[in-house]
């Protein structure tokens, strides 16, 4: 029996959430008494491959055709489910990104697992079953969820757990999964990615503004904030519904749920449909001119006042800060 | 074209959550159930498609007779035709099979599930029933277009998006900008009242997972105010107090 995690990759390198959930599948091996794999698929070199033993992983399965240059789920499931059974592993750990969010319950259903989706915390184990924790109604409440199938697949919820170093030498083995043509029948046309920006659905960070701000003209302010700090920006929905920003940068009930450490909401009034998707953050920062607005009752931090006044100072704030 | 589109029924976005049994159910008193909003993304998407006698459109739902406002409502949209399947729905491997085994009694071109369900989140059902169908899926689609027996998706992922196309037929899981909601006028409302709704049976699905408590998240200290003037001392608490920069 071993633990088995599939490391996600974008165009050869690794993403923050996947490895978390190297560090994640460590701790369970380790909870566990068992050894430990990871599973690459696509072309991702030797240098970068290695760097998986910062994570305490000693072996990495490194799967490289051509055929799965891109991602294809019922492929990539095949195969995850194929390299788990190769491993004889009985725990499949992967992110709860989108493209794992697709992946998840194929391979789960291909090895009869038990699926943790949305993963918040390590297992806690008492013989086969295994207790996991998840939010659930956007984020009013957690569940324990119990994991009593023997198999167990877990889909690491990001920016729950930081990557954590225990250095060990990397072996890479080659392995030639069993795929068949029917698992092709999607094609991929095209990928449009803004690279020059932090995607927002794993961004530490997140700068977010709505209404308030009046304008799409005004953003320059947000996206200034965002800049200093690394971060990603976001929306609320009439902002986006509006066509003052992009669909993909709304969050709440209806858009992207987000996690990151630290959520700067400006102007936005806080909705329960908006809260739903930003209140597992771990620190909230709202600024809103409305003493009363209802973000500051969940927020940590707070400021009073107009948004085209203080967002500019917090950002030569934080300039200086990040100066010195 | 026949294209079914799978239905929740969720507590509205507004409702309070609370437990009973001593926090291991859900407590549905005074609740007031929706249909999913991206499954009613997904609804309204596939009646556009089969606008024009250029298809059909099913509804499926695995739950009580208590759902049935929820399909009336979905019938009310512009669905043709629905299906109950007769049973608690116990979790999102339980719900896939029973509308796998219906699928399997079919022939579909396209299967509409929502990105997720607004209660349990699990984006779950989607997945499964695309592995037990053996179908190609695609998730948080944004964008479908449909060209004789090709379907062209856009998905959304981290930091963009991507376009796929599929052979039909496929499973896709619905997200914001598919389509417009589509508001019930009174006529549909009136036709609803006499569509088909047939209720079937479930079938036996082994147990792989249960919910075994659910908690309340604590909740955060009071907000700390900081003076609009002295914006230096918000810097100084993210970094030595909230640690996050
Ligand atoms: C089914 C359903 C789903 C929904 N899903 C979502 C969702 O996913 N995400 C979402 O965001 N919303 C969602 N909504 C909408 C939600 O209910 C709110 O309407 C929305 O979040 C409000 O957006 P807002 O805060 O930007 O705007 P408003 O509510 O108009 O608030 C603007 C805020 O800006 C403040 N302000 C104004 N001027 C300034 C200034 N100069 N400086 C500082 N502050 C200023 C105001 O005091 C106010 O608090 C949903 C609604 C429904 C019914
Ligand atoms: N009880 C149900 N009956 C029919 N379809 C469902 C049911 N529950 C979930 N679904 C479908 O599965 C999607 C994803 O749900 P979930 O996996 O629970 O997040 C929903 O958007 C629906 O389309």
């Amino acid at each position: 029996m071993s633990v088995l995690v599939y490391i996600e990759n974008i165009d050869g390198h690794f993403k923050k959430s996947g490895l978390e959930t190297l560090s994640y599948a460590k701790a369970v091996a380790d909870q566990t008494g068992q050894p430990v794999a990871a599973l690459s698929i696509g072309n991702v070199d030797r240098d970068t491959l290695e760097t998986i033993g910062t994570y305490g992983i000693p072996k990495v399965i490194r799967v490289d055709k051509e055929q799965l240059k891109q991602f294809v789920n019922q492929a990539y499931a095949t195969v995850i489910a194929d390299v788990a059974k190769h491993v004889g592993a009985q725990t499949v750990v992967l992110s709860n990104s989108f493209s794992g969010k697709a992946l998840a319950p194929r391979v789960a259903a291909k090895l009869h697992a038990a699926l943790a989706d949305g993963a918040s915390s390590l297992p806690a184990i008492e013989g086969d079953v295994w207790q996991i924790r998840k939010t659930v109604f956007s984020s009013k409440a957690i569940a324990v969820e119990e994991l009593t199938a023997r198999t167990k697949v877990i889909a690491l919820m990001p920016n729950t757990v930081e990557p954590s170093e225990a250095p060990t030498a990397v072996q890479i083995e080659d392995y030639e999964p069993n795929i068949e043509d029917t698992d092709f029948s999607t094609i991929v046309k095209d990928i449009v990615r803004a690279t020059d920006k932090v995607a927002l659905p794993d961004a530490e960070i997140v700068v977010s503004a709505g209404r308030g701000l009046k304008g799409p003209e005004n953003w320059k302010i947000v996206e200034e904030l965002a800049e200093v700090l690394g971060a990603a920006t976001a929306c609320s929905k009439p902002v986006s519904d509006a066509g003052w920003r992009p669909h993909a940068e709304h969050v709440g009930q209806t858009g992207l749920a987000i996690s990151p450490k630290l959520y700067i909401a400006i102007g936005i009034s806080g909705a329960i449909q908006h809260l739903a998707g930003v209140s597992s953050s771990k620190t909230i920062v709202v600024i809103n001119k409305d003493p009363e607005a209802p973000f500051f009752k969940v927020a940590d931090y707070g400021i009073v006042g107009d948004a085209f006044e203080i967002v500019p100072k917090l950002t030569e704030a934080l300039k200086a800060y990040k100066n010195h | 074209m026949k294209i079914l589109v799978c239905i929740s029924n969720v507590p509205d976005t507004t409702s309070k959550i609370t437990f009973t049994d001593n926090n291991t159910a859900f407590n549905a008193a005074g609740v007031q159930y929706i249909i999913n909003p991206y499954d009613e993304i997904a609804l309204s998407k596939a009646v556009e498609l089969a606008e024009g006698g250029k298809g059909t459109v099913t509804v499926i739902h695995v739950g009580e007779a208590s759902s049935e406002p929820t399909i009336r409502k979905a019938l009310a949209i512009g669905a043709d035709e629905a299906v109950r399947v007769d049973a608690v729905p116990r979790d999102a491997w339980f719900v896939a099979n029973q509308i796998a085994q219906y699928v399997k009694s079919q022939q579909f071109d396209m299967i509409l599930t929502g990105r997720e369900s607004i209660d349990y989140n699990g984006s779950k059902v989607q997945g499964y029933l695309a592995e037990l169908l053996r179908l190609p899926s695609v998730s948080i689609a944004k964008k479908i277009t449909v060209e004789g027996d090709t379907a062209v998706i856009e998905r959304e992922i981290e930091g963009g998006k991507e376009v796929v196309s599929a052979t039909l037929p496929v499973v896709v899981g619905t997200a914001e900008g598919v389509a417009e909601p589509k508001i019930p006028n009174m006529r549909g409302i009136m036709a609803a009242r006499t569509k088909p709704l047939t209720v079937i049976q479930p079938v036996e699905v082994d147990s792989l997972s249960r919910i075994s408590a659910y908690e309340t998240p604590t909740p955060r200290g009071a907000v700390k105010l900081i003076d609009k003037d002295d914006i230096s001392q918000l810097v100084a608490l993210l970094h030595t107090e909230a640690k996050v920069i």
